[in-house]
């Protein structure tokens, strides 16, 4: 008797074994079935974009709602050169920071520091949109362009992306605020992945006579180097797709300049501006493959960065 | 001619004030952008501000609306999205030793993690509003739950490895079945984890404005229908701010202060909550 019973109680465990784990089985393929339905419902989305302009579109520089022209060289250079200028002035200062963290810094503000940092990453991308449009475009104007102007602008090599008036907002102003919230990303990939350098290795080198530079450059950042690339894909990745900050300071036009003081359009920052107001098929649809476009660069950056970020983790295990 | 050893401690002492301007830099930015909200901010904090309706331009206002929008479609995208990624994440830390499934989920989930919002809100767009017709409060919880559902179980598979593996076989040895292990050990082992990982996610959606720009929309007046527009706190702000009417950008600039107070608290409430869970381990 009592042993009929156990083997139904067993029995019925075995049945919700089964069913606990279907269910998170189950809710881990959502998971997965969510990029599938972003994918596919972004690629019938531009059906009609697609047949309409073909592959024309990611080198056309027209976008013309009246005619029902579309191309999307504007927002895709504009797109790509904000986060090129985001990461030429982020990935410097985030080492800095690492560095700092990780070699310099005494052990009772690492935190602290190190937090005040991540903040940064915590304010919402509207703030940095308003703030940047209205207080550091302003600030930007006035001081800084001219100087950039004075300084760079007679250059043969490089005075063309200085030229036109300094109004504040355009591509550089967005490429520098993009720094600033790429900025945490990058710098906490750094700090982490500084840590888990053995501290043996380190300690030769300082045993050796090596300066706390030559130990960061020469024995830190090459035994992180894959680390430091995945952070800095990861930071890429975020200044691709960043909408709102973008959208308040880049000025949206769909036009092609040189000069970096001028308004220009990013993919992110067109789609928060035209996607309610688009009347037409066609329109809308030349949206979402913009949309679908922005995806795709953001997938092949991210999914590198954590191919990359995984090689690490693996050499990690073999080396301790 | 300098020695050699002389240039390395200058290349050295260069480079390392170089990289403690950097910190400062950092931090400069951090200052100036939480001192500008206070100052700008401050004037428009009153009584008004969450006991009455947005404002046409013009008249005197509060952003009630928006305020109750917000919270109620963070809360319900939270209620939608944790347990999805509470489940999803638990597969991944608990059954997910084979086959393909879990890698890949969890790759696909570290990239959803980044992947851009306004992506995710073009497509509720195409699925949900273009089909039903209208913008709506639902959409933009369903927008907001898809952000809230990769962090949930990135935080819950990364709590869940944390706990020893001697304590599910402890209960394993009892007799315990594995779905008793998971629930009553595991989970229960790795509470504040969880939690701090909703708060993160609410922290996160509560700033979110890319989103929810072609779901939710916007509503000048309350509304309790979650099938209409409705009102929430970024694209109030995001109007207010772009509109040349001084009484809307103080508005805009209030509920900036606001919601960043906001954010900035539960991401500093979940550090501390894990903290607390993590000196415990």
């Amino acid at each position: 008797m009592s042993k009929s019973l156990s083997s139904a109680t067993t029995n019925r465990h075995y049945l919700f074994d089964r069913i606990f784990r279907y269910t998170t089985l189950l809710f881990a393929f959502l998971v997965f079935a969510l990029l599938a339905g972003i994918i596919a419902s972004l690629i019938i989305g531009s059906i009609p974009a697609i047949k309409e302009f073909g592959i024309g579109f990611v080198y056309s520089a027209e976008w013309n709602p009246v005619t029902e022209k579309f191309g999307a060289l504007v927002p895709i250079v504009g797109t790509l050169v904000t986060s090129i200028i985001a990461l030429a002035i982020g990935i410097p200062v985030s080492f800095g920071i690492a560095l700092f963290l990780t070699e310099m810094s005494p052990p009772w503000l690492r935190r602290p520091l190190g937090t005040a940092i991540e903040l940064l990453a915590g304010i919402p991308s509207i703030i940095y949109g308003m703030w940047g449009l209205f207080v550091f475009a302003p600030v930007f104007a006035e001081y800084v362009q001219p100087w950039l102007k004075a300084t760079f602008g007679d250059s043969q090599l490089i005075g063309f992306l200085f030229e036109g008036a300094p109004m504040g907002i355009g591509i550089l102003t967005a490429g520098i605020i993009l720094a600033i919230m790429v900025i945490p990303f990058i710098a906490a990939v750094m700090r982490d992945v500084f840590e888990i350098v053995p501290p043996l290795l380190k300690e030769s080198a300082y045993g050796l006579g090596a300066t706390t530079w030559e130990v960061a450059w020469n024995v830190v950042l090459p035994y992180t180097k894959i680390g430091v690339v995945g952070g800095i894909m990861l930071g890429l990745g975020r200044a691709l797709g960043e909408t709102m900050a973008v959208t308040f300071v880049i000025g949206n036009a769909h036009k092609l300049h040189t000069s970096l003081f001028m308004p220009g359009n990013s993919i992110a920052s067109a789609l928060a501006n035209e996607f309610t107001e688009a009347d037409g098929e066609l329109y809308t649809s030349s949206l979402i493959e913009l949309g679908l476009i922005l995806f795709f660069i953001t997938f092949v950056v991210l999914a590198s960065s954590k191919i990359l970020l995984s090689q690490l983790k693996k050499r990690e295990g073999k080396v301790t | 001619m300098l020695s050699i050893y002389t240039r390395r401690r200058i290349i050295n002492f260069f480079n390392l004030t170089a990289s403690m301007l950097a910190m400062a830099f950092g931090l400069f930015w951090l200052a100036w952008i939480l001192f500008t909200l206070v100052q700008k901010g401050l004037g428009g904090i009153s009584i008004a501000l969450f006991t009455q309706m947005t404002p046409p331009p013009g008249s005197a206002g509060g952003l009630l609306n928006a305020i109750a929008g917000s919270a109620v479609m963070a809360t319900l995208a939270t209620l939608i999205g944790t347990p999805i990624g509470i489940m999803a994440g638990t597969y991944l830390a608990e059954f997910g030793q084979r086959g393909w499934l879990a890698p890949t989920t969890r790759f696909i989930n570290d990239i959803l993690l980044s992947a851009p919002s306004i992506v995710i809100g073009l497509f509720i767009y195409t699925v949900y509003v273009a089909k039903v017709g209208h913008f709506s409060g639902w959409a933009g919880i369903l927008a907001l739950s898809l952000i809230v559902i990769p962090v949930v179980v990135r935080t819950t598979e990364d709590m869940l490895r944390l706990v020893p593996d001697s304590l599910r076989e402890a209960a394993a040895a009892l007799g315990a079945p594995q779905w008793k292990v998971v629930t009553l050990v595991t989970w229960r082992a790795s509470k504040a984890g969880m939690v701090t990982g909703v708060l993160l996610a609410v922290a996160r959606i509560s700033g979110e404005t890319a989103p929810l720009l072609f779901t939710a929309l916007n509503n000048q007046f309350w509304s309790a229908d979650m099938n209409k527009p409705m009102a929430n706190l970024p694209v109030v702000i995001f109007q207010f701010a772009m509109s040349p009417y001084e009484d809307w950008q103080k508005l805009a600039w209030a509920g900036a202060l606001l919601i960043t107070i906001g954010v900035l608290g539960l991401n500093i409430a979940a550090r501390i909550m894990f903290r607390k869970n993590s000196s415990l381990n």
